[in-house]
């Protein structure tokens, strides 16, 4: 740039009329002490933070009790139900409603709200033992890959690539076709059928975390604080990496659920001696044209209690939202 | 366009009517927590061709007031008082369709930040065809008339770089190439809102040289936004200062400057860094060794200032992946060699690829240097064992760039400077919290901030945080890596006196890591000018500054906004 | 790119043969060998169980069984199935029906799901956006074989608007609503996956720099949110043809759609593990070159990665 540049835009204009010079009325602008705390507010953790924004959210709510409901009737079956749900007779085959049987019977001649209280408890054991079981793999094998890079890095997300790249269904198949685990067939190789399949999800996303949060600057602070490199990643990197593997963790309950009546239905998941949601539904499906209701009422079950989960992980991520919680 | 041109010749004969005005402007936004006012009684007046600049800090509104003249405020913010007069037109009463026919061919704008605003899946020659073709000023000829368009903003082989992506340009291309969009269609008026902030110094000026001259050919007149005092000097006519929202002070931008009235400009005219011309001297009383060591002169008399520092011959060689040729090397360090004495502040100064923070990298022993010494006090830094670093690490500590990075937001203020004792090891619980108390209370923050979290402290009040933990092992280095070039002027002057206040009170030593020539002046008593891995000059501050001896540091020091203006010596 | 598309390309071979071996494994190394399988435990003569060892490759090591059987599927000489048929000549048949069905389910999801994502999106927090949001989870909640009864219920049963099962020729017409059922829960993920990148791209920076230009709406929407949102959008499709087919199994139970799955399906049942090892492997290998296009694609459409 040469040296005689203007340093204005303008050439004034002589017409152009004198600027005047304004000073506000300090009594209506007071000065501030610069970069003042206020006292007064309480200490928020971001936890605390998206707690506050969860429970004004109606969706929460309603999700979280939902939730709630769910656990409790599988946990305490007892309160709801005294009928057996084992306990059929084929008098009662597809009967509708009568006293104390509330949602009619099975073509088994079973008590529908029976059937549906009892299978609570493996449809959610299948759903919940899933979920920590893919974060426990996924998420070590996943911060360990985006933390450490490098060869470990490319290892195992090829590894993860050869797991991803069998549908799920598909895999479950094969699986089953193990001989030890068809004559096994339990909650806990369904469990474990899932775990397999399910593990390279939340292993890139827990990755993909782990890689925005280990070059942040305060994890290189920690480092010439002297803490080791493996204490880092612990006490720094994973608590920041949670939130997208919580949001994405609660949206898969949900889907193992539904993944473990699919299986059910296909006849790869709970054996038949087990009460479930899926199996019911499963079951249902032969009775369909005369008695519609067997099927929707587990059905009815298992999609709320999904659906729950799934609006769940979308109101935790809005709370958890990075953008939204910015300063 | 025709109209607007006869309008204009009509008004040259008579007397010039103002091209905007704002009157008694209020901006609300909805937020959460209900209406929040941002902007309050603004008034701004631009005549044809002038340049006026709204300085103000972050959130005093400035952007707001801009965009709301072009229509642009975000979806929960509405104009809910005054007027926006252009050229005696009302656009708070304009309807859409009138607001899109005068963005760009009345109205141009320049946004701030280049990386973020060139969208990235369309080459930069379309992101300038549309903008042409939007206000019907196409010419047949298009691609020659967008290659005119960017070759008139300063882009070097324009044919050719309309056909790239955003992303092979460089920032200050980009920027060029957003000038070119802003001034395509002519406008009338530009905003150009921070338009150089994301920049290095040199690139900044002859950006805005540029513009100058352009806006100047064309007849433009400039809405300018900037936080820089001394920028807004230099380059407007007219300076408005806003302040939470509302406009304090304005007039000609000399008489603010030299004669500001309002205490909030006085305020900002005193901690403006590119105004000041001496090295911050600590207002606390010192002890005569480190009063001693703060004075550069002092050195060669007084015995006690040796070399904490001796880094030699450092070096540091990346492999490059990919590229032609397998296995390319960049020198990102090329033979530094500097000492740092006891108790002084060496600045190394340096634009954006100098290789100063890797130098900071190596010094702090986060990264292992290709070649070359680092001796920490008689030892070399490359040759410690494992115990002989963890010791070293409580010696030197470092304070980052980003306030909203260098903190862990899950921890709060207490954990966050408890950890370094911790980890060491040192005290009890009950004297690690007397030592954070004492330690906040060295930074000025209360001590009721320990239980708050990151999140809830304001930028300034996190770099005191990170400076309260660098203390907490009393090291004898701090490494300052761009510590306050993230912060607003008057917060960033806070911090620096801090940093002279605890250098006086403890004898700290400070590396200095920066882009800003301004800062080094208030803070260095030594200066390192890196350009492309190599140290181009050495001295003390006032030999820098005063005969610096090479082109590119000269180049550097003018650069500096502000630099240029002649001001009384009082306020310099 | 070149160097781009040849990186990608070698990295799916590892993935490939990777998959495949542990399906294979799986299968023939743990689940014992055909012999028995084919015998169902009864005795057999040694004549029959030579001829069997030496059609299987049961003699040679495992892995050379398994560079066997790789051979074999690339020449597409897969040996005879138990019924006595050629396995190839069951999977040509079965296998364009399939494809035909998750190509239509593709349609059905892009077209429906990007159109409601779009102005779910631009109309963010209105009727139409909670509406369909809602409607997509609830799809999301249900698994996809009580949506295929119900529908088979009440759109081919009740209403008799489609035929409930499909037949043997599975022609277009008679997919249509296999094709919906299998398309629901994608349509639903293409739906939100929208949305998100539609709201995330409508206050980009760049969006504002379009508007400040002097563009109309119309154009800043198409030429500048649209053009960047289904970047995504597009990447997913091409990745989800390969599941659709690998997950059409459920689909083609339901309607007794002469496809893939169901082939596979009636395999599993009968432990027959060569026809379970082709086919899953063919499925694999749709799914692993789906995604390697979808690469390619991604990299064409998004300037920033082609040279990476």
């Amino acid at each position: 740039m040469p040296e005689n540049t203007p340093l204005r835009s303008t050439q004034s204009t002589p017409a152009a009329p004198k600027i005047e010079h304004f000073v506000a009325d300090v009594e209506q602008t007071p000065l501030q002490a610069t970069d003042s705390l206020n006292e007064q507010a309480a200490p928020l953790s971001m936890w605390a933070e998206a707690w506050k924004n969860l429970r004004r959210q109606p969706l929460f709510v309603i999700s979280a009790l939902l939730i709630l409901l769910a656990l409790v009737v599988a946990f305490f079956p007892g309160l709801f139900v005294q009928v057996s749900p084992t306990q059929c007779d084929l008098i009662n085959s597809n009967e509708g409603p009568s006293g104390g049987h509330p949602l009619g019977f099975t073509l088994q001649g079973c008590d529908v709200y029976a059937r549906v209280i009892r299978g609570a408890q493996a449809s959610l054991a299948v759903g919940v033992f899933s979920t920590i079981g893919v974060v426990i793999i996924g998420g070590t094998l996943g911060a360990v890959a985006g933390y450490y890079g490098g060869w470990i890095d490319a290892v195992l997300a090829r590894l993860a690539d050869i797991f991803f790249a069998l549908p799920l269904i598909l895999g479950a198949i094969v699986i089953n076709s193990l001989p030890y685990v068809r004559e096994h067939r339990s909650v806990w190789t369904v469990v474990a059928t899932l775990v397999v399949l399910g593990w390279p999800q939340i292993a890139r996303i827990t990755r993909g975390a782990v890689i925005e949060v280990r070059n942040a600057d305060f994890v290189v602070a920690a480092q010439s604080l002297g803490v080791s490199r493996v204490k880092a990643l612990l006490t720094h990197v994973i608590p920041n990496s949670l939130s997208p593997v919580i949001v994405i963790a609660t949206v898969s309950l949900g889907i193992f659920i539904v993944a473990e009546a699919t299986m059910s239905f296909l006849g790869i998941g709970l054996p038949g001696t087990v009460m479930s949601w899926g199996n019911d539904i499963a079951s249902a499906q032969t009775s369909l044209r005369d008695n519609p209701t067997t099927l929707l009422w587990p059905a009815l079950a298992l999609s709320i209690t999904v659906l729950s989960f799934i609006m769940l992980g979308d109101a935790v991520r809005d709370a958890l939202d990075p953008k939204a919680r910015k300063r | 366009m025709s109209k607007d041109r006869v309008q204009i010749t009509e008004e040259d004969s008579s007397v010039p009517r103002p091209l905007l005005e704002l009157r008694d402007l209020a901006i609300t936004f909805d937020t959460a927590s209900g209406e929040v006012p941002a902007v309050r009684n603004a008034n701004l007046t631009i005549m044809p061709g002038e340049t006026v600049a709204i300085v103000g800090e972050s959130g005093s509104g400035k952007s707001t007031t801009a965009l709301a003249a072009i229509g642009l405020l975000p979806e929960n913010g509405r104009v809910s008082g005054g007027r926006i007069l252009f050229d005696g037109e009302d656009l708070t009463k304009a309807d859409n369709k009138r607001i899109i026919e005068l963005r760009g061919r009345s109205i141009g704008m320049v946004p701030q930040d280049p990386m973020s605003n060139l969208n990235p899946v369309w080459k930069i020659g379309y992101q300038v065809k549309e903008t042409l073709r939007a206000n019907n000023l196409a010419r047949k000829d298009v691609d020659v008339q967008v290659a005119e368009v960017l070759a008139d903003a300063g882009l070097p082989d324009a044919a050719q770089r309309a056909k790239q992506y955003p992303h092979e340009f460089s920032g200050g291309m980009r920027q060029r190439a957003l000038i070119a969009i802003g001034l395509s269609c002519s406008p009338r008026l530009l905003i150009a809102d921070e338009p150089t902030s994301a920049l290095d110094v040199t690139v900044q000026r002859q950006i805005l040289d540029h513009l100058a001259t352009m806006t100047a050919e064309l007849g433009t007149a400039v809405l300018l936004i900037t936080h820089d005092l001394g920028l807004a000097a230099e380059r407007a006519e007219k300076v408005v200062v806003m302040y939470k929202g509302r406009v304090v002070e304005s007039g000609p931008a000399l008489e603010i400057l030299r004669n500001p009235r309002h205490p909030y400009t006085q305020r900002l005219v005193a901690s403006a860094p590119s105004l000041a011309s001496q090295r911050i001297k600590s207002a606390k009383t010192s002890s005569v060794e480190s009063a001693d060591v703060l004075l550069p002169k002092s050195e060669a008399t007084v015995s006690k200032s040796d070399d904490v520092i001796e880094v030699r011959n450092l070096t540091k060689v990346y492999k490059l992946r990919g590229g032609k040729g397998a296995g390319a090397d960049f020198k990102a360090v090329d033979d530094v060699s500097f000492d740092i004495k006891r108790g002084s502040t060496l600045a190394v100064v340096g634009e954006s690829g100098s290789g100063k923070s890797t130098v900071a990298k190596m010094v702090l022993n986060l990264e292992k240097p290709t070649s070359g010494k680092i001796i920490f006090d008689g030892t070399d830094l490359t040759a410690l064992d494992k115990k002989a670093l963890f010791d070293f690490r409580r010696r030197v500590q470092p304070i980052f760039q980003d306030p909203y990075g260098s903190l862990d937001p899950m921890y709060n203020i207490y954990r966050t400077i408890e950890e370094p004792l911790r980890v060491h090891n040192i005290g009890d619980k009950k004297s690690r919290e007397a030592k954070v108390r004492e330690l906040l209370d060295q930074v000025a923050l209360p001590a009721s901030s320990m239980r708050r979290f990151p999140n809830e402290l304001s930028g300034g009040q996190r770099q005191r945080v990170a400076v309260a933990r660098a203390l907490a092992l009393d090291p004898e280095i701090v490494i300052c890596d761009e510590a306050v070039s993230a912060l607003d002027v008057l917060v960033q002057a806070q911090i620096l006196n801090l940093l002279a206040d605890l250098q006086a009170e403890l004898g700290l030593t400070y590396l200095f890591i920066t882009h800003d020539l301004a800062v080094v002046r208030q803070i260095a008593d030594h200066v390192c000018v890196m350009e492309k891995g190599k140290v181009v000059e050495a001295g003390t501050t006032d030999q820098v500054f005063n005969d610096p001896a090479q082109a590119y540091t000269r180049a550097l020091l003018d650069a500096i906004p502000g630099s240029r203006l002649e001001l009384p010596p009082e306020v310099a | 790119m070149l160097r781009f598309i040849i990186r990608r390309v070698l990295q799916v071979i590892p993935v490939f043969i990777g998959s495949t071996l542990l399906v294979y494994f799986l299968v023939f190394s743990m689940s014992g060998s055909p012999i028995d399988a084919l015998s169902g435990g009864k005795p057999i003569s040694p004549a029959v169980v030579a001829q069997l060892t030496a059609q299987y490759h049961l003699d040679q090591p495992f892995i050379a069984q398994y560079g066997i059987f790789i051979k074999n599927l690339f020449t597409f000489n897969l040996g005879p199935s138990f019924s006595g048929q050629p396995i190839a000549s069951i999977i040509a048949r079965a296998f364009p029906v399939t494809a035909r069905l998750a190509v239509m389910a593709l349609a059905i999801e892009a077209i429906f799901g990007v159109t409601a994502g779009v102005i779910a999106g631009l109309r963010k927090g209105k009727l139409f956006d909670g509406t369909v949001l809602l409607a997509s989870l609830v799809v999301i909640a249900i698994p996809t074989f009580v949506l295929g009864f119900l529908l088979q219920f009440v759109v081919g049963v009740k209403l008799e608007w489609a035929k409930p099962t499909v037949s043997s020729g599975a022609n277009w017409g008679d997919l249509i609503l296999p094709a919906v059922v299998l398309g629901l829960v994608s349509f639903a993920y293409v739906l939100r996956l929208t949305r998100t990148s539609i709201l995330e791209n409508m206050n980009a920076d760049y969006v504002r720099t379009a508007t400040a230009k002097g563009l109309s709406r119309p154009r800043v929407v198409m030429v500048h949110i649209l053009r960047n949102s289904l970047i995504p959008v597009v990447t997913f499709l091409g990745a989800d043809l390969g599941g659709l087919m690998g997950g059409a199994i459920v689909t083609e139970g339901i309607f007794n759609v002469p496809g893939v799955g169901n082939t596979l399906y009636r395999a599993v049942l009968s432990g027959e593990g060569p026809m379970v090892v082709s086919i899953v492997s063919i499925l694999v290998l749709v799914f692993v070159l789906a995604n390697l296009l979808v690469d390619l694609l991604y990299a064409w459409l998004d300037p920033r990665i082609r040279y990476a």
